[in-house]
């Protein structure tokens, strides 16, 4: 996905090191490869590779991972701003 | 008695159709018919119903055979796409009745699965589902199909569909623990934005291994003894990955359609005769022109070239896609209009597609929430403010 780049500098993602216990299950889910495993621990590689689909902080077992998640779609994000979060759907809008 | 058996006898002539049972104890021969494909009335029988037909259910083309196992009988499914399947993903891929493309979740096999055998675990749109089992032509593995409610597997999981809760609930409401001995569930790996690894083993002691992205990798992913290389578990993006998503993007526009055209046959109607309907029909199919560019730029073209639009907003991608599109149409009416109607039809294609093109995040499998979220804040208003000038503009220059 080299070619698929988005906006820089804009994604939700941190990793507390310190936390991290190694099982490397975040570079296991990421779909973009955004962690890799050195000396034990994991390390973020490629931030802005990062999409925030949230797979990675649904799969740390110690919560070193804290990332906001959502849907990446226009027409979910404008239903939000119009209805509010909770009656937004992906379903209305077939974004996906 | 007599008269009903030899009316039936009648009725299917030929000597396969009665066969003479004993006379016993002086009773009536008793006849007792072998069914015949010979017509009498109306077109030849079909065959006979299927052993596993159940009253209240529908037997689906997919299944090949039901196979004994301690739950009951596990429906064992063809790994090759028939007609029916490939005109299903037709139809759902042009976004008709996709709402309503899913099958019964619960537990399939393929090939001969016994207790050792692989559980392969997916969503229960019939997409997903074709997907996975046309890559398992030489496997004996459990198929477990969560309920997502008929969604693919990813979306599924981005809205907590394909969940912890959901696996958990599955795997004991099919008693998979009675199937198999090991205790290892395989999940494609985007299902993990829904479900926590850690949780399901620690809610039904099932562990699960993180399968590839892609189900084409699947065989590959066993043989490997349940290792993925970096590109198995990288999501890609392909120009024909693209292109099969313009039908959907398409079905979402009769909608809007349907309100813009009045309006816009009403608005180029309008000039110093008050309104005229000649008028409102030539300079009408000029902006529908505009429109139609803004669609192909935006739905289209945008989507096709998406890696090679040097700009990373997908705003400012539909908007050079839409400028392109924009001049062919001033080309194609250029003699007919002034510079200002010409330039209005440019900005018409180029708001359509930058919007259309914006609306296409949602559809691509790299774009994050914090990105879109943030070029809609400056794309949105500029578009509306294009909007409102080239509505001003068009009806102004009626009165030149």
């Amino acid at each position: 996905m080299e070619n698929f780049r988005y906006l820089p500098g804009v994604t939700t993602l941190k990793l507390d090191t310190e936390a991290c216990v190694g099982c490397s299950m975040c570079e296991s889910v990421c779909p973009h490869t955004v962690f890799q495993m050195k000396g034990g621990k994991a390390e973020i590689e490629d931030i802005d590779g990062c999409m925030e689909c949230g797979a990675c902080a649904q799969n740390c077992p110690t919560s070193a991972i804290r990332v906001t998640p959502g849907v990446g779609c226009a027409s979910y994000i404008i239903q939000t701003w119009i209805r509010g979060k909770k009656s937004a759907s992906c379903s209305g809008v077939k974004c996906c | 008695m007599g008269d009903l058996i030899r009316q039936k006898k009648g009725c299917c002539s030929g000597d396969d159709c009665s066969s003479s049972s004993e006379v016993q104890s002086g009773l009536e021969p008793l006849f007792v018919e072998t069914p015949s494909d010979e017509v009498c009335c109306g077109s030849a029988p079909g065959p006979q119903s299927s052993p596993y037909e159940k009253p209240g259910y529908k037997l689906l083309h997919f299944v090949e055979v039901f196979i004994d196992t301690p739950i009951g009988p596990v429906p064992r499914v063809k790994t090759q796409l028939e007609r029916t399947d490939f005109l299903g993903t037709i139809s759902a891929r042009l976004g008709i009745q996709r709402d309503q493309y899913e099958i019964a979740p619960g537990l399939y096999c393929v090939g001969n699965p016994g207790q050792d055998s692989p559980v392969l675990v997916t969503a229960n749109y019939k997409l997903s589902f074709d997907t996975l089992r046309r890559e398992l032509t030489s496997l004996d593995a459990w198929i477990l199909v969560v309920d997502t409610r008929g969604i693919n597997v990813w979306c599924a999981a981005g809205k907590a569909l394909f969940c912890t809760r959901e696996v958990v609930r599955c795997v004991n409401h099919s008693m998979l623990k009675k199937v198999v001995r090991h205790h290892q569930l395989i999940l494609p790996q985007l299902a993990a934005t829904g479900v926590s690894a850690h949780r399901v083993k620690k809610e039904c002691g099932f562990t699960v291994l993180w399968g590839p992205v892609r189900a084409k990798d699947i065989q590959l992913f066993i043989d490997r003894g349940g290792k993925a290389d970096k590109s198995m578990r990288r999501v890609t993006f392909s120009v024909w990955e693209r292109i099969v998503l313009i039908p959907v993007e398409l079905s979402h526009l009769p909608k809007p359609t349907f309100w813009l055209l009045p309006a816009i046959f009403l608005l180029s109607g309008i000039g110093t005769n008050f309104f005229s309907f000649s008028t409102a029909f030539s300079r009408g199919l000029m902006v529908l022109a505009a429109y139609a560019a803004g669609i192909l730029g935006g739905a289209v073209a945008a989507p096709v070239l998406l890696p090679w639009i040097p700009v990373r907003a997908f705003a400012l991608k539909g908007m050079l896609t839409g400028i392109a599109a924009g001049i062919a149409v001033v080309a194609i009416f250029y003699s007919r209009i002034i510079w200002v109607e010409a330039l209005v039809l440019l900005l018409i294609a180029m708001v359509i597609s930058s919007y259309l093109a914006m609306n296409f995040t949602g559809s691509t499998p790299f774009t994050s929430p914090s990105g879109v979220e943030k070029e809609m804040r400056r794309a949105i208003p500029l578009q509306a403010a294009a909007a409102l000038i080239a509505l001003v503009a068009w009806v102004g220059a009626a009165f030149k």
